[in-house]
């Protein structure tokens, strides 16, 4: 009981992290690419300046949530996805000092290396986090001492990367919609416009993956927990998004790309359980949220400061965003 | 190297990095916040512009201090497997609990601030920096919470072969959390405000903005002054401390190879043979051991060979004798650089009283490299603590080398630390010229002008050097 409430924790605490920071990152990606002047891309930045810091946390504590409730997932992800997770860290240095970093000198060259690091630094981490979970879903090496022993270069394949370009799309639709709703004139119809195109190829990737993953990983058939209809509300709510750009309504199509990343985020966690590393070499060998976890006692202390803490995060956070719910305009005052 | 050793080094350097940023960003945040509330009391706009000046080097310094804090967070997993497998149900405890209750706290409320100068009334937005400030003490509070447990396990059983939390609030009330968590804070409160001085000093030597800078330097110095006698009186209990709980690292940290007689001279210098266990060369002060280590003049002080002998027999077979010079040297640098702090914040402090601080150019020129001290002094004790405490990871429980992930290659291990170290070289380089810029600039001559509401920005606002000076 204390191990699958801790397992929904932790989907609770990616999917905050997918959904908030997904916007965060789609609009780093989104800057150097629709910004056309030094006044446009700080008024993109400006849009995220307030909340991306705090949208990171959510991966941070799903980190530390993972160390504490399942200390044997932690070690075997985070020693197993070695290289990869060194990656991640890398462009997450970069884009976190580059938001401050780069007001701090006029000189133009400054300017847009400090951009494309952040750009990096958004699509590496969107990239690698769909390798893993599209690795996660299908299984790796997993000895009996729970000790990943692939490499790399085993994470790599066809299936990973098309998980990785399809969360990358996702975000990219999710960013220029959040664009769409804190920017104005040429820069929120730019945003529009692109969104536009970015809706038609997610569709289409994610659906690509979904194919893939009947060949690739036995979720469909195993006895897992059904997702019944949640991946189907999902692939709706991302079809919808089209229309509602369309129809004027960004707001909605916002909240639709947003559903799509909850409701798939979901569907994967629901599809895993109550594994959570799944071994390609032998079905004993993997972790479960029961092998994996902490004691009782951890656990049970843990559940009362998450539950009582997360609400206090949750309204805070959606105080933030009321604070700042205007569109960021050219004519605001733009350096901190 | 194996991964073993590479695994350490990189440890080590991602901590003392890492370390050099966390105690500014608390100190600082303190100051600001102080800065801040006399603004709003006083509404005295000196105190507005000093608050977004020193804010600006803050937010500089806070970012590379979160950004090195994940690495932090994710390395026990990468390099350390199997000590995460072992500690994690007592260890991953208060690390989850600091991204919870602190983490989001002060990302948070810091983004606020920043960004909520006009947005929010000035009471609400000042309560946002003293809420960064307190959600910054608070995580040094769970992490060394954390840390305290590998120094002085408590609130755990081992069951099948791995540490299980049985008491949360023994954790909470480890004995080695409140002498170290003083000592932390006390000592991030004299780092921040010794590199308050240090700045001023600069500008007043440069006659730069003197009014301003002469009221950061006030602060700074009075806050320097009761920050480094407490971090030193903190620094007393932790030794008392640690003669009860790791008499090891005590030993060590004072090239002790024998047990004293009844009254423990203390150790100036020394020239330690780790090889023959013996000291060649030693200068000596009489009794100070003893006081030291129980306020009194007399009480034995155990030595490594006898401690030694004595965990052989409880642990096993094996060294149990930590690197006893880096120990023995970390100690007094720490120690030196403590004292230094306290003689040049008393004399500030007396001049300021006196209304002089200005005059004294001689001193003021010392203020410079004077702000090393507090790093200097924070990562020599950083280095004395975890080196001190080999070769356990966590004391009596688990040995180091055998916490390290057992399939991560050295390759892979020599990569990560390699690719981390160069972009740590990069981000201080970085870092240091654009404070050097900050400071250059100094304070914002028009911060009012989002105080007169009829003003309008022009669009280009926040390019023209003008706005952003």
């Amino acid at each position: 009981m204390l191990e699958t409430t801790w397992f929904i924790l932790i989907t609770v605490l990616f999917v905050g992290f997918f959904f908030l920071e997904g916007f965060d990152f789609g609009v780093g990606m989104l800057t150097p690419i629709l910004g056309k002047t030094d006044t446009e891309r700080r008024v993109m930045i400006n849009t995220i300046g307030p909340f991306w810091d705090g949208n990171e946390v959510w991966l941070i504590t799903a980190g530390g949530a993972m160390f504490a409730a399942f200390p044997n997932w932690y070690a075997t992800l985070f020693s197993g996805f070695y290289m990869a997770l060194f990656l991640m860290l890398l462009a997450l240095i970069g884009r976190g000092v580059a938001f401050e970093f780069r007001s701090k000198l006029t000189n133009p060259k400054w300017r847009s290396t400090w951009d494309w690091v952040i750009f990096f630094g958004s699509l590496l981490p969107a990239l690698l986090w769909g390798v893993a979970l599209a690795n996660l879903m299908r299984g790796v090496p997993v000895d009996a001492n729970m000790n990943y022993v692939g490499t790399f270069w085993d994470l790599i394949s066809l299936y990973s990367v098309t998980a990785g370009i399809s969360i990358v799309l996702l975000f990219l639709l999710h960013g220029a919609l959040f664009l769409s709703l804190k920017t104005e004139g040429v820069l929120r119809e730019r945003a529009r416009a692109v969104a536009l195109k970015i809706g038609a190829w997610t569709s289409a990737v994610l659906l690509l993956f979904v194919v893939l993953s009947y060949f690739e990983t036995d979720m469909f058939t195993s006895k897992g927990l059904s997702p019944g209809t949640v991946p189907v509300l999902a692939g709706l709510a991302l079809l919808s998004v089209h229309f509602f750009i369309k129809a004027g309504r960004d707001g909605w199509a916002f909240i639709m790309t947003g559903a799509t990343i909850v409701l798939s985020t979901i569907t994967v966690f629901m599809l895993l359980f109550p594994n959570v590393m799944i071994s390609s070499l032998n079905p004993e060998w993997s972790l479960t949220i029961y092998n994996a976890a902490s004691n009782a006692y951890t656990l049970k202390v843990m559940t009362v400061v998450a539950c009582t803490t997360i609400p206090f995060v949750l309204a805070y956070q959606a105080w933030t965003y009321w604070v700042f719910r205007k569109r960021v305009s050219s004519t605001d005052h733009l350096d901190y | 190297m194996e991964a073993l050793e590479l695994a350490r080094w990189q440890f080590g350097i991602t901590t003392v990095y890492h370390f050099l940023f966390v105690p500014l960003s608390i100190g600082l945040a303190y100051l600001i916040a102080f800065m801040q509330t006399m603004y709003v009391i006083k509404k005295d706009d000196k105190y507005k512009r000093m608050t977004k000046f020193w804010g600006k080097i803050f937010l500089l310094n806070f970012a590379v201090g979160v950004v090195t804090g994940i690495i932090q967070e994710f390395q026990f997993g990468m390099n350390w497997a199997d000590y995460s497998r072992f500690v994690g149900a007592v260890f991953g405890g208060p690390l989850a609990v600091e991204a919870l209750v602190s983490f989001f706290l002060e990302s948070t409320f810091l983004g606020i601030w920043i960004f909520g100068w006009d947005r929010l009334s000035k009471k609400v937005h000042l309560a946002c920096i003293w809420l960064v400030a307190i959600a910054a003490t608070l995580s040094a509070l769970w992490i060394l919470s954390a840390n305290s447990f590998m120094q002085e396990p408590v609130g755990y059983e081992i069951v099948n072969g791995r540490a299980e939390m049985t008491n949360f609030f023994a954790l909470l009330g480890n004995k080695q959390l409140w002498v170290e968590f003083p000592h932390v804070i006390y000592g991030a409160l004299a780092t921040g405000s010794l590199f308050v001085t240090g700045i001023s000093a600069y500008k007043m030597l440069r006659k730069q903005q003197v009014d301003l800078f002469k009221a950061s330097f006030s602060i700074g110095i009075v806050v320097a002054l009761v920050s480094s006698l407490l971090t030193a009186f903190a620094g007393h209990d932790q030794a008392q401390h640690l003669m009860k709980s790791q008499p090891m690292k005590m030993a060590a940290s004072e090239a002790l190879w024998h047990t004293s007689g009844e009254s423990a001279p203390w150790t100036v210098i020394a020239s330690i043979d780790p090889a023959k266990q013996e000291n060649g060369f030693q200068l000596e002060v009489p009794y100070a051991l003893s006081i030291l280590s129980y306020n009194k003049l007399t009480g034995k002080v155990p030595g490594m060979l006898e401690l030694q002998a004595e965990y052989e027999a409880k642990y096993g077979p094996g060294n149990y004798i930590p690197p006893v010079r880096t120990t023995f040297w970390s100690f007094r640098i720490m120690v030196a650089a403590g004292m230094g702090m306290i003689l040049l914040s008393l004399f500030g402090t007396i001049a300021v009283v006196r209304h002089k601080a200005e005059t004294y150019r001689r001193y003021l020129r010392w203020m410079l490299p004077a702000m090393a001290l507090p790093f200097i002094a924070n990562s020599a004790g950083w280095i004395m603590t975890e080196v001190g405490r080999q070769p356990w990871i966590v004391f009596g429980l688990q040995k180091t080398e055998d916490g390290v992930s057992p399939l991560v290659s050295a390759g892979m291990v020599a990569t990560s630390l390699i690719g981390f170290t160069l972009v740590y070289g990069i981000l201080a380089s970085v870092f240091i010229y654009l404070v050097v810029h900050t400071v250059r600039k100094g304070a914002d001559a028009d911060v009012d002008a989002d105080e007169s509401h009829g003003q309008n920005h022009t669009p280009n606002a926040g390019v023209t050097p003008t706005a952003s000076l």
